[in-house]
């Protein structure tokens, strides 16, 4: 019984942690580019007509949902009926289960049991989120489908050809970190990264593979499909690309199955280069500095502070998707394919051969 | 894998896979047929093999369906007509099923009788290191053969799509 309360408790956790911290993106996202475009942004609203006011963050968090979801839901005719109320959903689930593979935090004792700070612990992590990644494309795809609408149905053919081919740099970016770190489990992978290397240094992914963090970030982001990598939406060329049709809840799914890729190519960036939910030097006993004494800290303090720079680093690479996404110019499609299949592509298969010599060549020094 | 386990996930399997058959939109078609891949790898895992599971689903829901569904969007086809079989037509196809189901029901049956009890199942089953093991230490030769069949198949498909312009 307690088990299934304390699985339920995490599951429900995580879910409701990238439910948060997508809505707070959806205000960060509307005030942040008003503030990187020099304008003051969405700042009042008239609720049930009194107003307007301005009710600082309380006005987007509030008003823009509740307008979205009493718009009319709108279905165009010679659509497909079935398939444009499912798609929204298939855009969202794959976005919403990703992160229950993510570690938040290292193990907490509770009624006696020790509790690993993570959804769902699996021995193959990093294939699940690979595996999740890939059944994104069906939102895509099937929402441009079943519109009934050419500019929608570029839009998906251009998404999906996107998703597809930056998933291919992304894997083999993915497979040089598991040979790294020689686990496909994500917890493991923190674990291991909360030792020193050269006796002082936090033995962090990106201290080992910044060719991959550079491809996995920006492969991620090209399947969370923002600027530059907006094609799929294009609104100068095709009004919205695959959800044009949608309006409503509906187009509010799709907008939240975007920023939910955001958190997850955010927890993904943390878990695998940046430490997971390690602070540095920081270990169960307490802060251990290089060539210093230990200086204990209490063991709820410790988890308290895992969890918190988990969820600081992984805001930060959620702000830094949106200021990349208001800064950068969207590709050419061209430019778009040449980037992934001449360049990641190459560069990610070049990495995995120079990864695999060097443990190689590490294993044998040890044997 | 619980009796429970398997009845949730099996009937569906075969609700979904029938749908591939008797849905007249192909669209319709393939997605039955995803959702029938996708709820196979929910039996794996619960028969503890969770590689393959996840195998199964980046390999087959992710990749393979997505070029399926993207064939039948672009080649546009229409849901099909049903203009109605001959009668002789259905007669063998259901004769045909009728023998299909006789053959299987025997080996089956066979298979019941003669089944080995459930065997202990090794601390490493199904897991990375368990597949991989057997993959590439007791079967490296099947599986170099099976690759360099991939690869025939690959450099074929190649050829026959560039022969008119050699």
């Amino acid at each position: 019984m307690t088990d299934w309360v304390i699985v339920t408790v995490k599951c429900l956790a995580v879910l409701f942690m990238v439910l948060q911290v997508s809505a707070l993106l959806l205000w960060v996202e509307r005030k942040g580019s008003a503030l990187i475009q020099n304008r003051i942004g969405a700042n009042r609203a008239a609720i049930f007509g009194i107003g307007p006011v301005n009710l600082g963050f309380l006005n987007t968090l509030i008003a823009d949902p509740v307008k979205m979801f009493t718009k009319e839901d709108f279905v165009p005719a010679g659509a497909d009926r079935v398939i444009h109320q499912l798609a929204p959903f298939l855009a969202l689930f794959p976005a919403l289960v990703t992160f229950a593979a993510i570690p938040f935090g290292d193990t907490v004792e509770i009624a006696g049991r020790t509790v690993e700070l993570q959804a769902v612990r699996l021995d193959v992590g990093m294939l699940y989120v690979v595996a999740m990644v890939a059944m994104g494309v069906y939102g895509v795809v099937l929402a441009g489908w079943a519109s009934n609408n050419r500019w929608a149905l570029l839009g998906s053919v251009r998404g999906s050809a996107q998703m597809i081919s930056y998933e291919v740099a992304l894997g083999l970016a993915l497979v040089s970190m598991v040979l790294t770190y020689d686990t496909l489990d994500l917890q493991q992978m923190v674990r291991s990264q909360g030792e020193l290397t050269l006796g002082f240094l936090p033995a962090w992914g990106i201290f080992f593979q910044p060719v991959a963090a550079v491809i996995v970030f920006t492969s991620g982001m090209a399947e969370s499909k923002r600027t530059p990598f907006d094609l799929p939406e294009a609104e100068s060329e095709l009004i919205a690309g695959y959800f044009t049709e949608y309006s409503g809840g509906k187009q509010a799914a799709f907008m939240l199955a975007d920023f939910a890729e955001i958190v997850v190519v955010s927890g993904l960036m943390t878990t695998l280069f940046f430490g997971g939910w390690q602070v540095p030097y920081l270990t169960s006993a307490g802060w251990k500095l290089p060539g210093l004494d230990l200086l204990p800290v209490a063991g709820w303090l410790v988890t308290l502070l895992q969890v918190g720079a988990f969820t600081v680093k992984v805001l930060f690479f959620c702000w830094l998707q949106i200021l990349i996404k208001w800064t950068v110019p969207r590709f050419r499609y061209d430019q778009l394919m040449n980037l992934g299949w001449k360049g990641m592509i190459p560069v990610a298969l070049l990495n995995l051969l120079i990864t695999a010599g060097l443990v190689l060549l590490l294993a044998e020094g040890e044997a | 894998m619980s009796e429970t386990a398997f009845y949730l996930l099996a009937i569906p399997t075969v609700l979904a896979a029938s749908g591939v058959l008797l849905l007249r939109n192909p669209v319709h078609c393939a997605l039955s047929l995803v959702v029938a891949l996708f709820l196979i790898a929910g039996s794996y895992v619960a028969l503890d093999a969770h590689l393959i599971a996840a195998l199964q689903i980046i390999v087959y829901t992710g990749a393979v369906m997505v070029l399926f569904l993207f064939v039948i969007m672009l080649l546009n086809l229409q849901p099909d007509p049903d203009e109605g079989a001959h009668v002789l037509a259905k007669l063998g196809a259901g004769a045909a099923a009728l023998g299909f189901a006789v053959i299987v029901g025997a080996i089956v049956g066979e298979w019941f009788e003669t089944a080995p009890p459930p065997a202990v199942l090794a601390a490493d089953f199904g897991t990375t290191r368990g597949v991989a093991r057997t993959l590439f230490r007791d079967h490296l030769t099947a599986f170099e053969l099976t690759s360099v069949l991939l690869l025939v198949a690959v450099v074929g498909a190649v050829v026959l799509a560039k022969r008119d312009r050699v």
